[in-house]
């Protein structure tokens, strides 16, 4: 439980000052995400500056350094029967919210409870100037300003560090069950959005080696007459399988020597005609796929099925590792990132070569 | 940039008439009367000019010229926003897009809809009952509000808490950029590569690019909602009664609570049946499957007996349910009812320090002279106070008025925020100065030119200039301090 942001602070005007850059860093658990970080740029560690600052129960709020474990996160809401609704992955024991938040990751629960972009309520930013910034704040509803927090999903830290983070945390479902039964790839995409478009205590549906799991979360008596209605086996430690899927350490993930990508896209769209091993997640609108290939080659894919693709772990990382921008929302994107960080002090190039 | 537009107002007409129906290009100060305020008409000004294009490609020629030319352009929805937000610039162009009004698709297996930036918020829903859906976010204008100016406006509504708000159920904007580019912000997944800038352009109050069309997400219908109203002596009970069915693992679809004023208003407007004795009514609906919503009432019934709730009645039927909320429903003109005007604000403050907040908006509505009514969202903490005037009595809007701003400075004071759901607009321009120091607001502006590196969309709404701010943190917040004094002296 430590305040290091004097610390962190200094190095930021430090390196300003004297013209170096800088990789910021968490826990390190994401490190092979995004492209390579730029060798020649010191590195600002954030993993000392950690602790929950506020926490109230009643009004669904906490607020951490952003350098805080997730499983230290988890632990203490775990003690007032609430979690994380986003599910964040553990890619390992050391991952933090702030890495979470920068990579906005959020796991099988996503459709339904949001990601961690949507869980935000505000932040504290340290921008390129050094100044250290509010953004957001402790409540539910907040329009004043534009939404910093949110723009801060995803950026991998290119507009500046992170350093406190205002969450909205749910209730812990009182009730789980899932299902699984066998289904082929072509039928399972159909069969998962017509489930999800049922009123029904839905909070997981994944399908993976043949088998698509739904998940049940909620009062007992609904999840319990859900599971009846729909049929299909109940798996006896489903919790299991769904920290697997939300943890990256699924069976599906162990091959970690091809490259591993990621397809956003809408939940409708028909596969991709790519052979090899595939996990369709989120209703269908995350699908991960394993195979070698250019991410130029895959681009036309994604933009057919609505979204967009990534290569999230393994490959070349030197090159573009994130889906391409037009060339409207490139120029917006350079100006806004030089408006946080003019003398370009953070993660250089590790978002995009060009940013 | 003044005596260009000022010069060029016939030039400017002439070449939007040349591709838009020259009927459709208004520069009369009649036609113009009806754009020059939006639901918060005490702030008005006329536009140069109104233009209602019928086509994004024309929405785009649009922009280029008023690029081109340096000309303020203000987009318009509806003109339900209540904070000013589309009040026109006296040099620049109004942009309607009053026209844009249709559905374009549905997907009923996927949950989406395509939309234009026109299209009614509750039309949307409506059009979705056919496959068992709905949208979300429902801001109390929904009858009239366009999903354009919901965009615009980051809406929310009274099922914020458990469905979140405009920014949670969007897929996708296409925009128009100052500069003239026609670009798609977001996709069908539901993230994309990149800084988020979809959250970003939610809630920009059209300062950052012009939408013309949005993809929304769609919810399946619950199966059933019922209501509960239950009626507490004390606001301080209702207010542990909000924290204990929260603590309970309930998230209720809807949470509102009143005040004893507007209790009474509300009942008399459409005899709802509400305990009139009560100092605090709490609405706490719950919606989901059949066995869920029984099981989660029968427990928020409980939570209330405790807390001691002194009346409970909850809904047997659609008929009963649609009653109970009424009354909620038809505060704001209940309370119109009951004075020739009201002020609605629009603060957002921590649950915990509700009772405080309320207490001392009493000493304040004292000091003011002026009564204030209570209707809060109380599952998120979004209060909306109205403060009570009569605009024929000379200086009472501007009590009114200073009153609403020590009610925001107070939200800030408790953690809060000057706005939950209205925008900051021309309206709470003066209290950003209370909630963000210098160097947040100068970020804000370095973002603004980052999106328009000439200033024309909405210019003087938002976010302050930063001379205007430490003016009025000085002299005018300390002529503020005197007005309070001499209300109370009065």
């Amino acid at each position: 439980m430590a305040d290091q942001i004097q610390a962190i602070q200094e190095q930021v005007l430090q390196a300003r000052s004297e013209g170096h850059k800088l990789n910021i860093l968490g826990g390190g658990s994401k490190a092979f995400m995004g492209r390579n970080a730029d060798p020649a740029a010191g590195t600002l560690s954030l993993a000392e500056h950690t602790g929950v600052v506020e926490y109230h129960p009643v009004e669904l709020v906490l607020t951490v350094r952003a350098g805080t474990p997730l499983t230290e996160i988890e632990a203490v809401l775990a003690e007032h029967g609430q979690c994380l609704h986003f599910e964040p992955p553990h890619i390992s024991e050391t991952s933090t919210i702030g890495g979470t938040l920068a990579c906005n990751l959020s796991g099988p629960s996503r459709p339904w409870a949001g990601s961690v972009r949507d869980q935000v309520l505000g932040v504290r930013l340290l921008n390129g100037k050094g100044e250290h910034l509010r953004f957001g704040g402790q409540v539910m509803k907040n329009v004043a300003g534009y939404d910093v927090s949110r723009l801060q999903a995803g950026a991998m830290g290119t507009l500046g560090v992170i350093t406190e983070i205002s969450l909205k945390v749910m209730p812990r479902p009182a009730a789980t069950i899932t299902l699984v039964r066998e289904m082929a790839m072509d039928e399972v995409v159909d069969y998962m959005n017509r489930r999800a478009a049922e009123p029904k205590p839905i909070t997981g549906a994944c399908w993976v080696d043949g088998k698509v799991y739904l998940r049940l979360a909620g009062a007992r008596s609904a999840v319990e007459a859900t599971a009846d209605k729909w049929g299909g086996d109940v798996v006896a430690d489903g919790d299991t399988f769904w920290r697997q899927v939300q943890d990256l350490q699924h069976g599906f993930f162990d091959d970690q020597s091809t490259p591993l990508w990621r397809f956003s896209v809408g939940s409708t769209a028909n596969m991709p005609a790519l052979d090899g091993p595939w996990m369709i997640d989120w209703i269908g609108s995350q699908r991960w796929y394993r195979g070698e290939a250019s991410i130029s080659d895959l681009e036309p894919l994604a933009r057919a099925a609505g979204g967009q693709v990534s290569l999230f772990r393994g490959g070349d990382r030197n090159g573009e590792v994130m889906h391409s921008q037009p060339e409207a929302l490139k120029t917006i994107q350079r100006r806004v990132k030089n408006s946080f960080d003019p003398d370009g002090i953070f993660n250089p190039g590790r978002l995009y070569s060009w940013l | 940039m003044k005596t260009e537009a000022k010069a060029s107002k016939a030039m400017l007409a002439e070449q939007f008439r040349s591709f838009i129906d020259p009927e459709f290009v208004i520069t009369d100060d009649e036609t113009l009367k009806p754009y020059e305020c939006d639901g918060l008409a005490m702030y008005r000004e006329l536009p140069m000019m109104v233009v209602l294009p019928d086509t994004v490609a024309h929405v785009q020629r649009v922009m280029r010229i008023c690029h081109e030319h340096s000309v303020p352009v203000v987009a318009r929805g509806a003109g339900t926003g209540l904070c000013a937000g589309a009040m026109p610039h006296k040099e620049g162009v109004v942009l309607s897009l009053a026209k844009f009004n249709h559905i374009l698709e549905i997907d009923p297996v996927g949950r989406t809809a395509r939309l234009q930036p026109g299209v009614r918020n509750l039309a949307i829903s409506e059009e979705a009952a056919q496959h068992g859906l709905y949208y979300g976010p429902d801001p109390s204008s929904q009858i009239a509000c366009t999903i354009g100016g919901n965009v615009a406006e980051n809406s929310g509504g009274v099922h914020c808490l458990k469905y979140g708000l405009t920014v949670h159920n969007i897929l996708s904007v296409e925009i128009i950029t100052a500069e003239g580019d026609r670009v798609t912000v977001g996709s069908d997944g539901l993230d994309g590569c990149g800084m988020d800038l979809l959250a970003l352009l939610t809630g920009s109050e059209g300062l950052l690019g012009v939408v013309t069309e949005v993809k929304v997400k769609l919810l399946p219908k619950p199966e059933v909602a019922q209501v509960i109203m239950a009626g507490f002596d004390s606001i301080e009970k209702a207010g542990d009664a909000v924290g204990a069915v929260i603590s309970h693992g309930i998230i209720p679809g809807g949470l509102e609570m009143m005040d004893g004023h507007a209790i009474l208003a509300a009942d008399d407007f459409c005899g709802a049946g509400y305990p009139r004795d009560a100092k605090a009514l709490l609405l706490c609906e719950v919606d989901g499957t059949e066995e869920e919503v029984h099981e989660h009432i029968a427990e928020a019934e409980g939570v209330f007996r405790k807390l001691g709730a002194t009346s409970i009645r909850t809904s047997q039927s659609e008929d009963e349910r649609a009653l109970l909320w009424k009354g909620r429903k038809s505060a704001f003109p209940a309370v119109g009812r009951i004075s020739p005007d009201y002020y609605c604000m629009d603060g957002t403050i921590p649950r915990r320090h509700l009772a405080r907040v309320l207490l001392e908006m009493e000493t304040m509505s004292k000091q003011f002279g002026l009564r204030v009514a209570n209707v809060f969202h109380a599952g998120d903490g979004n209060l909306h106070p109205l403060i009570l005037f009569d605009a024929n009595v000379p200086g009472e809007f501007d009590r009114a008025e200073a009153f609403g701003s020590a009610i925001l400075e107070l939200c800030v004071a408790v953690g809060g925020c000057i706005t939950g759901e209205h925008g900051v607009g021309v309206e709470k321009i003066r209290q950003m100065a209370v909630q963000f120091n210098d160097e947040e607001l100068q970020q804000f502006h370095d973002v603004k030119v980052a999106f328009d590196p000439t200033g024309i969309l909405n210019p003087g709404k938002g976010v302050p200039t930063l001379k205007f701010c430490q003016e009025y943190r000085s002299i005018e917040h300390k002529q503020h301090k005197h007005e309070q004094a001499d209300a109370a002296h009065g």
